[in-house]
């Protein structure tokens, strides 16, 4: 069952008028077949169209729909004979941030996620997706060894933020952010990463430091959120739809910057709708990015990578 | 600040201490009444508390370089790319911080020698739009660690920044990959890297290049960190630690080498550059 966002109402409402349709009607009534089968073409009709027109403030809800596929279903729909592999060697382990040894359409990679959970009791696990400092050194860890064994490093990001708590600041979330990017733009291996739902700032660009960067369509990505942009620039709370609009944080936004490369298309009304779907277009796009890159010499392929975010904001 | 105070401050300290509404200041620290002229002359040091106040480059270049330093041209950057507008357009907003600043954005860098050692000093300040991290910054950053590869010697930046400037959107988030690609540059020339973290340093300034230096130098009780005091206490729901995100916190969690008083940094930045200071094969 799907959980209708505020926007979608009218969807909603004629998907409630359908089911009650189904209920009430018998198999022989061809008067109601042909109603049902009338009004799911316009509810079909209608999603394409609202999806097809979604502000960045709407996006923002898409992009953080409860039910959207998080890391640990893409794994599952996209990936075989995963290893997971657990601890930054100096603290602890931080499930914020999933990763490990995996196959993709047979190809080896290190693959590492941020997971936010699905349950109350897997968000509490997962912290929400929001990663301690043991999180990011943890991916350093990763990376580092995907660039020893040659492994190439895929990253799906997917988090409101890396974790504002006291015990973060205690054991250098900041250093932890800062090296993890420096971690990435160093693997002498092809990177990619996709923002899947929410790329949330410093504990986003962490894992997307990358060769390139793919969005899928309703995801966002942004400095700070629409919330907290609202809240320190318009001093009130109310003006985040504007804040998401100003800021510029959809995957459509982010290629005309040159940001990102790609922007993978979502099932009509989003990744949630169709899961595996959205996950069948995801990896072919990661797969021909990885294609491409592991044609490049390492030499080269560093030197792009630098290139690539030097280039961001030169005249 | 009225409109007239605003100019007077633009011009740099020399008008400023001869006029009567900046005669005396308050220390933030422990509340006393400073004469400016003796404050500033003390380093803009509290005399009594050690209050260590906010300092601009000029003021910077000025106490830590030699005489007879240069600074650098301002980095060339599209201006306004979002075209953002808050309740103010961003472009306006440029404008004011210009018409009251000495600088035209947050990170100004000079060439010059510490006590004989040559060195590419970067300031940000304060006072420039909360030193945000925008575009201009992150070019700036870049452009001096290339200045400084082309001089082969190091480059120190003093940090100041709530973080990233958000009327630049993503391309602001982007600067925290740039200026680290420049930090590995300067590290594969053999160069050193020093960061002298001042009040106030967070949010993505500190989650990047203000936490990579080779050596990392704290001013005493510069607040540094991630994450802003009022969201984790939103999210703690508690009271924070005392001295929570202070320098001598970071010192006592291991995330800073040393927190050196600002009459000592001089004499520090010169040791530290000559220790790093690359040696022939022999
Ligand atoms: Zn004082």
């Amino acid at each position: 069952m799907i959980s209708f966002l505020e926007f979608e109402k009218p969807i909603a409402a004629l998907e409630a008028r359908i089911a009650e349709l189904r209920t009430t009607a018998s198999d022989s009534d061809l008067d109601i077949a042909g109603e049902i089968s009338r009004l799911e073409k316009k509810s079909a009709g209608m999603l394409a169209a609202t999806y097809a027109k979604l502000t960045p403030w709407q996006k923002t809800q898409v992009a953080r729909h409860p039910q959207r596929p998080h890391f640990v279903d893409y794994l599952r729909m996209g990936f075989t004979d995963f290893i997971p592999l657990g601890g930054d060697r100096l603290y602890g382990e931080d499930a914020a941030i999933i990763g490990g040894f995996a196959r993709l359409n047979g190809r080896r990679v290190m693959v590492m996620g941020h997971e936010k959970g699905h349950d109350t009791a897997t968000r509490i696990k997962h912290n929400f997706g929001m990663a301690k400092p043991e999180g990011y050194r943890k991916a350093i860890r990763l990376m580092e060894m995907a660039g020893k064994f040659g492994l190439p490093v895929v990253t799906l990001v997917d988090t409101a933020g890396a974790f504002p708590g006291v015990e973060a600041e205690e054991r250098g979330q900041a250093e932890a952010i800062a090296r993890s990017i420096e971690a990435c733009l160093a693997v002498p291996v092809p990177i990619v990463s996709a923002i899947v739902g929410e790329g949330g700032s410093g504990g986003a660009v962490a894992l997307a430091a990358a060769d390139r960067v793919l969005m899928l369509e309703h995801s966002i990505y942004s400095v700070i959120s629409p919330e907290g942009a609202s809240s320190i620039l318009w001093r009130t709370p109310d003006k985040a739809p504007d804040a998401a609009e100003a800021m510029k944080v959809t995957a459509q936004d982010l290629l005309s910057l040159n940001v990102i490369e790609r922007v993978v298309p979502e099932p009509a009304g989003g990744a949630h709708r169709d899961a595996p779907a959205a996950a069948q277009a995801l990896f072919g796009a990661i797969e021909q990015e990885l294609d491409a890159l592991s044609a490049l010499p390492a030499g080269d392929l560093l030197a792009r990578r630098e290139e690539r975010f030097l280039a961001i904001g030169r005249a | 600040m009225s409109w007239l105070s605003k100019v007077r401050n633009s011009l740099g300290g020399l008008t400023k201490r001869d006029t009567p509404d900046n005669l005396w200041t308050k220390c933030p620290g422990c509340g006393e009444m400073l004469f400016t002229r003796e404050f500033e002359d003390n380093l803009s040091v509290c005399p009594r508390c050690q209050f260590h106040g906010r300092i601009g480059a000029q003021a910077r270049f000025d106490q830590l370089l030699d005489a007879g330093y240069a600074v650098l041209p301002a980095a060339r950057v599209p201006e306004n790319p979002l075209n953002f507008r808050d309740s103010k357009k961003y472009s306006d907003r440029l404008k004011i911080a210009r018409a009251a600043n000495p600088f035209p954005d947050a990170l100004t860098n000079a060439l010059g020698t510490v006590e004989g050692r040559k060195v590419v000093l970067g300031v940000q300040d304060f006072a420039f739009m909360g030193g945000s991290m925008g575009m201009a910054v992150g070019e700036a950053f870049v452009e001096a660690v290339e200045r400084a590869i082309a001089e082969d010697c190091g480059y120190v930046i003093c940090t100041a920044a709530g973080g990233a400037r958000m009327q630049e959107g993503i391309l602001s988030l982007m600067q925290m990959p740039k200026a680290t690609v420049a930090i590995r540059r300067l590290a594969r020339a053999g160069l050193p890297y020093i960061v002298v973290l001042t009040d106030p340093t967070t949010g993505g300034v500190t989650a990047s290049y203000a936490m990579l230096g080779d050596v990392q130098i704290a001013e005493p009780g510069a607040l540094i960190g991630f994450a802003g005091q009022r969201v984790i206490q939103d999210t703690i729901r508690e009271k924070l630690p005392d001295g929570f995100q202070r320098a001598e916190y970071l010192h006592a969690h291991g995330m800073v080498d040393m927190v050196v008083h600002r009459k000592d940094l001089k004499g520090t930045l010169a040791s530290l550059l000559e220790y790093l200071e690359r040696k022939e094969v022999a």
